[in-house]
Formats: C-alpha cells, sequence, structure tokens
C-alpha cells in the first residue's frame, strides 16, 4: 500500500457525504497563543473589561481563529496544506470563550460540489459553538487527483 | 463620519515586504492547530516537493495585516475602526506560502456599498513573491457600522 492511496481522489467523493469532523477546545489560553502568532493583539480577545466596555457579553475568539482551526480536518483529509486552494468564510456568530469552562468548536466538513475538469473539489464546513453556527458560507477549494498516480 | 465612496478602485502602493520564517509558520501552525509534518518538519515539507515548511491556508492573513492598517489609516478613508466588523475573509491561491518566501502586498479597494445605514468595504491584497508571481489574494469584507 503506497502513501498515495490515501489521499481522496476526485473520482471517489460523493457529494453530500462528510469527509471530516472534529472538534476544538479552547481556552483563554489558546486565544493568548493565536494573538501572538497572528499579530492581533485587540484586547477583546483576552480582557473581560475591555471586551464588556465595548458591549460585547464576555471575550470572544478571533474570527480569523475560528477560521483557521476550522479548516484543519480538511487539510488533513486532503494530506498535504499546499492542495487548499481557495478558502472563505462569512463571520455570522461570535465564539465566546468562558474563563473556566473554555468553548468548544466543532466542525463537519461535507462534499458541497466536484469540478472534474479543474481537479477542484468544493468542501463545505459547518463550524458550531453551542449548537449554533458561527461561521457561514465556510467553503475550501481543493485541489485533487483523479486517479492514483501509480495508474498513471 | 461615513466611508469616503471615492475610495472604491483606490491602490494603495505595496507595503514593506514580509519574510516568511520557518519558526513562525511553526509557532502560527500550532497556535491554529495545524499538525500536519509539511507544516512543521522541513524534511517532511521537501518530501512532498516544498522548499521548506508550508504555511496553513490563513497564515496569509499576517502578511495582509500591514494592507489593512494602511487602509484603516488612510486620512480621507472615513473608517472608523471602533466601528468596524469583520464580515468575510477569503483567500484565493496560486501556490501555497512557504517559509523563505519574501512576499510583497498590494491592496486595491474593490468596492464601497451602503447597506441600510452601514458601510461594507470590500478590500482585496494581491501578494507576489520575490520574482513577482502572484502567490494569494487575501479578500476582506468591512462592515462599518453608521452613526446610531
Amino acid at each position: 500500500m503506497s502513501i498515495e492511496s490515501t489521499t481522496p481522489r476526485l473520482d471517489d467523493l460523493v457529494v453530500g457525504a462528510v469527509v471530516a469532523e472534529a472538534s476544538f477546545p479552547l481556552t483563554r489560553d489558546s486565544l493568548v497563543r493565536y494573538a501572538g502568532a497572528s499579530g492581533d493583539f485587540n484586547p477583546i480577545h483576552y480582557r473581560d473589561d475591555v471586551a464588556v466596555s465595548v458591549g460585547l457579553p464576555g471575550v470572544l475568539a478571533h474570527g480569523m481563529f475560528t477560521m483557521g482551526l476550522a479548516v484543519q480536518p480538511v487539510v488533513d483529509w486532503a494530506g498535504d496544506p499546499g492542495r487548499i486552494v481557495d478558502y472563505q468564510v462569512r463571520f455570522t456568530r461570535p465564539v465566546l470563550v468562558d474563563p473556566v469552562a473554555g468553548a468548544v468548536v466543532t466542525v463537519v466538513a461535507k462534499v458541497g460540489a466536484i469540478d472534474a475538469d479543474a481537479g477542484i473539489a468544493r468542501i463545505d464546513l459547518t463550524v458550531s459553538f453551542n449548537e449554533v453556527t458561527v461561521l457561514g458560507k465556510a467553503q475550501v477549494r481543493v485541489r485533487l487527483a483523479a486517479a492514483p498516480l501509480s495508474d498513471a | 463620519m461615513s466611508v469616503n465612496p471615492e475610495l472604491q478602485g483606490r491602490v494603495f502602493p505595496p507595503v514593506a515586504s514580509y519574510l516568511v520564517g520557518r519558526e513562525k509558520v511553526r509557532e502560527f501552525s500550532r497556535a491554529v492547530f495545524a499538525t500536519n509534518p509539511i507544516n512543521h518538519d522541513p524534511e517532511a515539507a521537501r518530501a512532498a516537493g516544498y522548499a521548506d515548511v508550508v504555511a496553513p491556508p490563513t497564515f496569509a492573513v499576517v502578511v495582509q495585516e500591514a494592507t489593512l492598517a494602511q487602509l484603516l489609516a488612510e486620512p480621507d478613508a472615513g473608517i472608523d475602526f471602533s466601528r468596524v466588523v469583520h464580515g468575510d475573509q477569503r483567500f484565493s491561491f496560486s501556490r501555497p506560502i512557504v517559509a523563505g518566501d519574501l512576499l510583497t502586498a498590494t491592496l486595491t479597494v474593490a468596492s464601497v456599498k451602503s447597506l441600510g445605514g452601514h458601510s461594507m468595504v470590500t478590500a482585496e491584497s494581491r501578494v507576489v513573491d520575490a520574482a513577482g508571481a502572484h502567490v494569494v489574494t487575501a479578500t476582506s469584507t468591512l462592515v462599518v457600522r453608521g452613526d446610531e
């Protein structure tokens, strides 16, 4: 069994099929780590007093953090981060991260469409927190081979 | 103050180039739970055909950020940062970002629209490598809330 045989192939995909699922437990530490890694130090992502002063119910995860982790189950499924050719989301609801309990973000990735000519699969993400979706129109376009390399 | 509609179509000067460091890619990868060896291990990345570790898709926002700062600081833009909400985000890649890349981003305001007292500003940051070849376009739609 070759390594290539574990890489998904366009031919094998079925629209509507779930290709990946994951859940991500977040803590305030996760937010501080993302702030440092990304350079986004907006204090609404780590200070309750600042978050409340601007009318928020509490500290929120960075939208870009939620976007960044939500694509990872698709990367793991595709086997190579370089296969992601396009990724878009709409930020629809916040992820509130409790200082003690944290927050759990869940991701379900389904095949949305297959473009055989372009060699691209569109994977649609359902990204939820507390059982409501937090990202809208979350779509990942993944470049995949039609057949395994060993068949070529 | 409202968003200046004449921003639409404006092209900003390129921002200072960004040199993608291997440890920064690893740090960002850990932060977004990217565990693929191609994100962390240069040997695994080379085996997959890359010159060095590959950045997670949304790492492009780190390169884009300076262009958005440029937009928000534009004197006649009329964008009050305290009223800005990030509406949409998209990354369209010609190739992934790899450690060692020297990237330069240039922002164009694709559109300015009014919607029920709010403004929607769509900013496209085109990122090219040292050879001038396109790597990724990062597109953000910012919603600027109107006066209450």
